[in-house]
């Protein structure tokens, strides 16, 4: 059998050559650009070219710190290399004569430094020691950031393939042994044991096996897939393949969302690279072993997350689920074994098998093992991408990682695992993450998204914010969750606009008991868990809607009054100009006043008014 | 194969391995209430009134989609059950007309049915419903989407004809709804009028035109007859009202071979007391043909007529 | 549906694109939202021939692919201009005639809500609120929002998107 040796040394050969040289690196993942990356990168090369400056530019794929996108590393040997956050064009110039030409760093615009061998400099956060990064692991995220997505020689001089070479020499139930020994569970929401999961298909029966992979993130908040895909695209094909060769499967699909481009593109590129070395293909590196792995993007369909939905739609099928017994891993594509697992899970395999199951199931807690992406935003000072490791708690990652609320405000709630999870309040905030622990307050640990909510927030609005997209993504096929959302969205809506009573609540709790009992897939199950956990944690809330009328986090308009508070108000007219309504009156230079009966609660005049005098109650 | 035993309502059954749990419960005399529970069909699992509680389970779960096992403790009519099923067809009827004095299938709809066994005089619920316009643009048979409870049994029913499959589900949640392709009416689409689906239709959003208005169900006495048209020997069924035969509907496909339209209509000439002029479609229109025509006797008819000139 | 004969002409450089593609497709399992996703790139939008010749090419019934084509999001069954004008009938634009912008847009552009006109240019739709009310009534035309509308201004406006 061949080996990958010589590919290894070569690629070893490439990748310190380029660390051996003078290097400005813009984040070009989707965050990156949507901020503005590729124009950095733009003016970058422009400035570059202009100056004939000696010094390479390349791209990586999202750090994490989304907050300070877009993101420029500046690496010169000899130095530890910084990385820059919310560098826009215009400070590209300063950056680079400064950094670049007189080797010295900006300070103020620094967020990290990796010193490498390299001392430290003064003033500028290590990254392991930074508030952002302290409390994180760096084991499936550890490329992100770090090294060119679009290389695969990046890849296997960073240890890449090693697993998967390592695998080919392992009898395929010892694969299988080591990933149970491990502990890794679904990241995909579930959280079913891998490795017993692999062992059905494995035992199934069957002429012909699939490894299918779920890239189709669709939870509102949730992005750590898709900036996995697009931030080390090999380590899921790596994965994919170590779970082909366990199971005896010779195809792999990724079923990835075709909103995300980005992905989709890296990923063929990756695949061709890999086919080209014959690291993909026929008698792999001269083994009996043969994989090819194909992509199909969705068509926008929510439900396409769930697994036999995502069967059927890769078939071309309408993507409704299928009911279950029997499960993918006897009758799944195309009626044939299949091992499906989410982007993450794939993800993680190479690391385990590399590094040893040992390794991984030191992290984390009894049940669950190992590190978690989650994904941070909503009211928080810091929004982005954090791995952590299983057992850390709710509030370490909102106001260690996260740094805390946003503008000063008191922490309500924090939602995880989007339609599909609850909202998690202050009392709890000292839950470990874990899938029994979250479950066991309501939640689920679900993909991986923590949507922090501030006292701002109304519960019964996001409530009606979660129903509104699950009753808009049921695929129809079951009762429950078809006739059962569009009712709960109903009352909801009701309840908002003031005309709910206190029977309706007793109704919302028992459609939501009953569609979690007897819908026919997991995301119908699930879907009544933002209602259940917004009535169970902030059931006053609802009440205040109901019984006063009124709407304690200001939030529902049918519930306000807008009034001016006659001692900021300036009379200097900003408010009447802006209301649509003709509903403020008032002399110039004297307190003004809103008619009640004609304001349609738009909110132009909070927005115009400079004083701080318009206060909804 | 071998046998499995598990208990059902506290009482030991034994039945063959593979057999569904809605199966196994009816085989022993309890009662389950099934919509889109198609014999010829099974294992489609949509409707949920047929939801049981399995002891251990996580949710409850579809009778008529789950395999019975050894050793399997089942409540059919636990509180739990009876709360799903309840407001499942609370569900069903918030968005269902209620004009059961009126309707074709009244004493001979699975929803009514429920409703009356569960009490429930009326939906719990109020908001949107749908207000389809009511489709008789086939002679044969009228589409009411309105009572539609997409149950799939028509679908399914329709798809086991290879070269038909003129209905699917069309569009997605609340607004999911049975079409032929384009969402056109019936008449419009390639839509044979065989009747299959009506005959599988557990309420009364597909009915039989040349029943309409002829009388209640219970009023009709059925005789099944087979069509001896061709050697598949499709069954039929005579709708006897007050000794008369009012019209021939579909009851079973013979093998290999699906209901056709000339079968039922040779029927209708052979059975039905006054049968009324059936229509063919002629240039994407039906229009009134006669009966040598209808039956495709044209050709035979005139050599007749002409062997006995 | 009424083909015009400028229309036709049109299609056979799209026509001969599909039947290019259903080749590539006719042997391949799964075929049907990849060709789905291609045609409607050749089309801009999936033509009911398009649908009738894709379901006959790789043999899936009609009513099946028509089941598809609705299920998702992503197809679209008529075409659909170059800019998506919305015209905003939130309550603030709704106090200061935001149905009088609606009618205008409607009568310049000859076409009704959801409606797209006949050079592609335009699909006009409704929308609940796009958040500026202090500026209503408003609309949006792609990513650029236009406020303090007159139903005079709506026309020209929209004249200035080619």
């Amino acid at each position: 059998m061949n080996n990958l040796n010589e590919l290894r040394a070569k690629c070893k050969e490439i990748y310190e050559k380029k660390l051996s040289r003078p290097r400005v690196v813009v984040g070009l993942g989707t965050c990156g650009i949507a901020s503005g990356g590729d124009r950095v990168m733009k003016a970058i090369q422009e400035e570059v070219a202009a100056k004939g400056l000696d010094v390479d530019v390349d791209f990586t794929s999202c750090i994490g710190m989304c907050y300070a996108e877009p993101m420029v590393e500046v690496a010169i040997p000899g130095m530890p290399s910084v990385v820059y956050g919310n560098i826009f064009p215009e400070k590209v110039p300063q950056l680079l004569e400064s950094h670049v030409v007189n080797k010295k760093p900006v300070y103020e615009w620094a967020y990290i430094q990796i010193p490498g061998d390299a001392t430290p400099l003064e003033g500028i956060d290590v990254m392991e020691k930074a508030p952002y990064y302290e409390k994180q692991v760096r084991s499936v995220t550890a490329r992100l950031g770090r090294t060119n997505p679009e290389s695969i020689e990046e890849y296997i001089a960073t240890g890449g393939y090693e697993a998967f070479e390592k695998c080919l020499s392992m009898e395929r139930q010892a694969i299988i042994d080591e990933i149970k020994k491990s502990g890794l569970r679904g990241r995909g929401g579930g959280g079913f044991p891998t490795g017993n999961k692999w062992q059905f298909v494995y035992n199934a029966q069957g002429d012909k096996k699939y490894a299918v992979c779920n890239a189709d993130e669709g939870d509102p908040g949730a992005f750590m897939d898709r900036s996995i895909l697009e931030g080390d695209p090999h380590a899921v094909l790596e994965g994919m393949m170590i779970a082909g060769l366990a199971i005896g499967a010779d195809e792999g699909c990724i079923y990835c969302r075709a909103e995300y481009p980005l992905a989709i593109r890296r990923l063929n590129l990756a695949i061709a690279q890999a086919e080209k070395y014959g690291i993909l293909g026929d008698n792999i590196l001269g083994s009996n072993f043969s994989f090819r792995i194909r992509i199909k993007a969705g068509a926008g369909a929510f439900v396409c997350g769930e697994e036999t939905a995502l069967l059927n739609s890769i078939e071309g099928q309408r993507g409704m689920p299928r009911v279950r017994p029997p499960f993918p891993a006897n009758k799944g594509l195309w009626g044939k074994p299949t091992c499906l697992n989410n982007v993450e899970t794939y993800a993680n395999v190479p690391n385990i098998i590399r590094n040893g199951a040992d390794w991984f199931a030191q992290m984390g807690t009894e049940k669950s093992k190992g590190s978690k992406v989650f994904c941070l935003t909503g009211k928080i000072n810091k929004t982005g991408l954090a791995e952590v490791p299983m057992g850390i708690t709710l509030r370490e990652i909102i106001f260690n990682i996260a740094g805390g609320i946003q503008g000063g405000k008191k922490f309500k709630a924090v939602q995880s695992g989007g339609p599909s999870g609850g909202c998690i309040p202050s009392e709890h905030l000292d839950t470990p993450i874990d899938y029994e622990s979250l479950a066991a307050i309501g939640s689920i640990m679900g993909s991986g998204g923590l949507v922090v909510m501030d006292e701002t927030t109304c519960m019964v609005d996001v409530a009606k914010f979660f129903l509104n997209f699950t009753q808009l993504e049921s695929c129809g096929k079951c009762t429950p969750c078809r006739e059962g959302t569009k009712r709960m969205l109903e009352l909801l809506q009701k309840i908002c606009d003031g005309k709910g009573e206190l029977k309706d609540i007793d109704t919302l709790e028992r459609l939501a008991r009953v569609i979690k009992n007897s819908a026919l897939c997991g995301l119908g199950q699930t879907c009544p868990n933002p209602i259940l956990t917004t009535l169970r944690y902030f059931r006053s809330e609802y009440e205040a809607h109901i019984v006063d009328k009124r709407c304690p986090a200001g939030v529902c308009a049918a519930l306000l009054v807008y009034v001016i508070d006659a001692e900021k108000c300036t009379g200097c007219g900003a408010c009447l100009r802006a209301c649509p309504a003709g509903a403020i009156t008032g002399e110039k230079k004297q307190p003004h006043s809103i008619d009640v009966a004609k304001c349609i609660k738009c909110g132009a005049c909070i927005t115009k008014c400079k004083f701080d005098a318009i206060k909804k109650a | 194969m071998a046998n499995v035993t598990l208990t059902i309502n506290g009482v030991q059954v034994t039945v063959p391995a593979g057999t569904s749990l809605l199966d196994a419960a009816t085989g022993a005399g309890f009662f389950i209430p099934t919509l889109c529970h198609d014999p010829a069909n099974p294992g489609y699992g949509g409707c949920r009134i047929c939801v049981v509680e399995v002891k251990g389970a996580r949710a409850l779960v579809a009778s008529c989609a789950t395999e019975a096992a050894n050793g399997m403790v089942v409540e059919t009519e636990s509180p739990a059950v009876q709360e799903a099923r309840k407001t499942i067809i609370e569900l069903l009827l918030a968005n269902h007309p209620t004009d059961c004095l009126t309707c074709e299938k009244n004493g001979d709809c699975r929803l009514q049915d429920y409703a009356y066994r569960y009490g429930i005089r009326k939906s719990g619920f109020e908001g949107e419903r749908h207000s389809y316009p009511i489709d008789n643009s086939n002679p044969y048979i009228t589409r009411d989407l309105n009572k539609c409870v997409l149950c799939a049994r028509c679908v399914r029913t329709c798809a086991q004809v290879d070269d038909r499959q003129v209905l699917d589900f069309a569009y997605r949640g609340f607004n999911t709804k049975v079409a032929p392709a384009m969402d056109t009416s019936l008449g419009e689409s390639d839509c044979v009028s065989c009747g299959r689906c009506v005959a599988v239709c557990p309420v009364g959003a597909l009915t039989f035109t040349s029943l309409t208005g002829k009388g209640r169900t219970y009023e009709f006495r059925k005789e099944t007859v087979t069509c001896s048209f061709c050697e598949a020997g499709c069954k039929f069924d005579l709708n006897y009202k007050g000794g008369k035969v009012i019209a021939v509907t579909p009851n079973a496909p013979g093998e290999g071979r699906p209901l056709c339209l000339k079968g039922r209509l040779g029927m209708e000439l052979r059975y039905v007391d006054k049968p009324v002029t059936p229509m063919l479609k002629k240039d994407d229109k039906y229009v009134e043909v006669s009966w040598p025509e209808a039956l495709g006797l044209e050709d035979v008819l005139a050599r007749i007529k002409e062997l006995g000139e | 549906m009424s083909a015009c004969a400028c229309e036709k002409v049109d299609l056979t450089k799209e026509d001969a694109a599909l039947a290019q593609l259903l080749d590539q497709y006719r042997d391949y399992k799964g075929g049907l939202i990849p060709v789905l996703q291609e045609a409607q790139n050749i089309y801009g939008y999936l033509p009911k021939e398009a649908l009738q010749k894709i379901s006959k090419e790789l043999k899936i019934p009609f009513s099946k692919v028509f089941g598809v084509v609705t299920f998702y999001a992503q197809f679209h069954l008529k075409p659909r201009g170059r800019y998506i004008a919305r015209i905003c009938l939130g309550t603030a634009c709704h106090v200061r005639g935001g149905a009088k912008i609606f009618e205008a847009a409607k009568e310049h552009l000859g076409v009704e809500a959801g409606g797209t006109t006949d050079d592609l240019r335009f699909t006009l739709e409704t929308v609940a609120c796009i958040g500026a009310c202090g500026l209503s009534p408003c609309m949006m035309i792609n990513d650029d929002t236009h406020g303090r509308l007159t139903p005079e201004a709506v026309g020209e406006i929209l004249d200035r998107y080619e």
